[in-house]
């Protein structure tokens, strides 16, 4: 279905991240938010503080982050849409609710706006540390898809992917933007609402009487929903349960459950992941990068090839599910892969799982505060295409 | 061919439509006072008619945790002393669904405390119950933030010497419109007075004192499950409109019980469709529940 004219500010619009994130959110139908004050994100619902009553939407702001993560789990319950956002210290308080979207197979998008950490860290200075945290922040086994704008115009194409992809699976998304993406202010356009693309919640029609809000339906391996209300009885719990809802501890339905949780994103991972390629064909050194990382390495892969070095260009727009079909089939072939990333070595660890010791793995890391110089990143391409 | 058996039917109890009977039985031990509530509560639910397709159950986790999943209505069992923020969103994103938290005292005042109070201040149209067990009894009876001094708990052999809150105080000060308090033995009372709240507009919260025989009561010598009943019946003094700042619970000193607070203020949704109203006039559209889709 197409977007609702409602939310969609059709134009050529000068906008920094945070801002333009919020317009995809809208756009993709979010009509809730609960958000908690914190550095660099809360432009993101500030602006939604201000759109939400002109466009028949609710916004409240609650006592902490626990609170605000779990206050979209309930609206979207109640049938609508929703969203959060936040930064380091705040996405640390809302793991337990990623846990519980995961767990009851809730459609949401959480935003978190990277900053240098651990702790307070640095709360006004960029970092993209939180890479492995959203991953696997919360207990337990289960999986999560993560999209990394490395732009304003981006912030807002990819908020609206997280929101249909949140409702194609049932699994919360999360946008990993950073300070510099986010405060960063460029032309975005948004579309005329009838050319976006919006995902509709998966409203089940099958019977009441034997409806199961937790039974796979098609290749997603994802249950349509029913939301309170509409006299399906439901009941959604963060214990082990079976099709039902129902709680069952034993090992059998854990298998069951835990193993569709994970599988409905693994067995679904190639058309999850997107990712940006160039002259990867015929390259002797791979330069893997994704949000704001990805346009200082641009300038390092451009000096390499200008110097008539063979390079190309993997950037991850999908991190997770990570894309690893793509990084088993270039490691064979080139002589190494330089993975620049604002944090002492976490994605870098995927692609080396998935490179399997076939080339030279070089990580170019930064403990964040500010990004790359290129010529920290040309510097490792030098050396790895020695 | 045989003449037909007349057939004998047990009468199926009132209460049963709102139970999800293929759960049962239930895990609460013997003597423990939350089955007694969810009676109340079914009977509430009939008395005043409640349209069970527009009423939500909430819960958090613990033995009270568990109501969520044994009614027969939409129900979440969230996360810990999470129940009311999730409340809050389900209730704000469907404004005509009545949302019931039903929880226990940790649950609610310990790692939900600050959940609580905020709903409270901002009079979240959301009703409390609070079964007030006074440990936390899922985990084997350790001390909660609503254990009385001296007794003993799993975490307090010695016994306990932390204050306990004053439920009703607290929830009156931090601006709930109607506040009950209840134990298990008043069970006409306590049906009533939910079905009294479930017609009030605001944050209502009604505690109900309950008892854990297998751990509190044990390990305080305090008997089983039917001497808890003697105990509440000897100890009870019904004070309707007392002030909450006098009805803290001791060991065994008088427990009053009665309604406490009524009052009237306009809930979240008012005031927020008020104020945005008059505020941005005709810009202002008011969001009319599910959207999506």
């Amino acid at each position: 279905m197409h977007a609702d004219p409602v939310g969609v500010l059709t134009g050529a619009h000068f906008l920094d991240g945070d801002h333009a994130a919020c317009e995809g959110a809208i756009a993709a139908g979010a009509r809730f938010s609960a958000g908690y004050p914190i550095t660099p994100s809360t432009e993101v619902v500030e602006r939604f503080s201000h759109r939400a009553p002109k466009i028949g939407a609710t916004f409240i702001q609650m006592e902490d982050e626990l609170a605000a993560s779990i206050a979209i789990l309930g609206a979207v319950w109640g049938g609508v849409k929703a969203f959060t956002v936040t930064s380091g210290p705040g996405f640390s308080l809302m793991m337990e609710h990623i846990g519980y979207a995961a767990m009851t197979e809730t459609p949401c998008v959480f935003i978190d706006v990277q900053r240098g950490g651990p702790s307070t860290g640095l709360p006004t200075l960029p970092a993209q540390a939180d890479m492995m945290q959203v991953k696997w922040g919360s207990h337990g086994d289960y999986e999560i898809i993560a999209l990394c704008p490395n732009s304003p115009q981006e912030c807002f194409d990819l908020t609206i992917k997280a929101f249909n992809f949140s409702e194609q699976y049932r699994v919360p998304v999360f946008v990993m933007m950073d300070e510099v993406v986010g405060h960063m202010t460029e032309k975005v356009v948004i579309p005329r609402a009838e050319e976006i693309e919006v995902e509709p919640r998966r409203w089940t029609t099958q019977d009441k009487s034997s409806f199961q809000l937790f039974a796979p339906c098609g290749e997603e391996q994802t249950p349509e929903m029913a939301k309170a209300g509409d006299g399906y009885q439901v009941h959604v719990t963060g214990l082990t349960h079976d099709e039902r809802g129902y709680p069952n501890m034993t090992p059998a339905v854990q298998d069951r459950m835990v193993r569709r949780l994970v599988s409905k994103i693994r067995d679904n991972a190639e058309k999850i992941c997107l990712t940006e390629q160039h002259d990867i064909e015929g390259a002797d050194v791979v330069v893997v990068s994704y949000g704001i990382t990805s346009r200082v390495a641009q300038r390092a892969v451009e000096t390499a090839r200008a110097e008539g070095l063979k390079v190309g260009s993997l950037r991850l727009i999908t991190a997770w599910p990570f894309p690893e079909h793509i990084i088993r089939a270039i490691a064979p072939k080139v002589k190494g892969i330089v993975v620049a990333e604002l944090n002492l070595g976490q994605m870098v660890r995927e692609v080396e799982r998935c490179a399997g010791g076939q080339c030279r793995i070089a990580h170019v890391g930064h403990a964040g505060g500010t990004v790359h110089k290129p010529e920290q990143i040309l510097k490792a391409i030098q050396e790895v295409a020695r | 061919m045989s003449s037909p058996i007349v057939s004998i039917t047990a009468p199926a109890n009132p209460v049963e439509d709102f139970l999800r009977t293929d759960r049962m039985p239930h895990i609460w031990c013997p003597g423990c006072g939350i089955g007694t509530t969810v009676n109340c509560f079914t009977r509430a639910l009939l008395e005043s008619n409640t349209d069970l397709n527009k009423l939500s159950i909430v819960s958090g986790i613990g033995c009270t945790g568990r109501v969520a999943g044994y009614t027969n209505l939409d129900s979440f069992h969230t996360t810990h002393g999470r129940a009311i923020p999730f409340a809050t969103g389900l209730k704000l994103a469907s404004p005509d669904m009545t949302v019931v938290v039903y929880s226990g005292d940790g649950d609610l005042f310990a790692i939900g405390g600050n959940h609580l109070i905020h709903a409270a201040r901002r009079n979240i149209d959301l009703k409390v119950i609070c079964v007030n067990n006074l440990t936390y009894a899922m985990t084997g009876g350790q001390t909660g933030p609503a254990t009385p001094l001296d007794v003993i708990t799993a975490t307090a052999p010695y016994g306990t010497y932390d204050p306990a809150f004053n439920l009703p105080y607290l929830v009156e000060a931090a601006g709930a419109v109607f506040v009950a308090r209840w134990t298990t033995f008043h069970v006409k009372q306590l049906a009533r007075s939910m079905a009294e709240m479930f017609k009030k507009k605001g944050f209502c919260f009604i505690e109900v004192v309950s008892p854990c025989p297998t751990l509190y009561q044990r390990r305080n010598k305090m008997g089983d499950g039917l001497d808890t009943m003697k105990f509440y019946k000897e100890m009870s003094k019904t004070k309707h409109g007392a002030p909450t700042n006098e009805v803290g619970l001791t060991k065994s000193g008088e427990i009053i019980v009665g309604k406490f607070v009524d009052r009237e203020r306009p809930d979240f949704a008012t005031m927020m469709n008020a104020h945005l109203q008059h505020e941005l006039g005709d810009q202002y559209i008011q969001a009319e529940g599910p959207v999506c889709g």
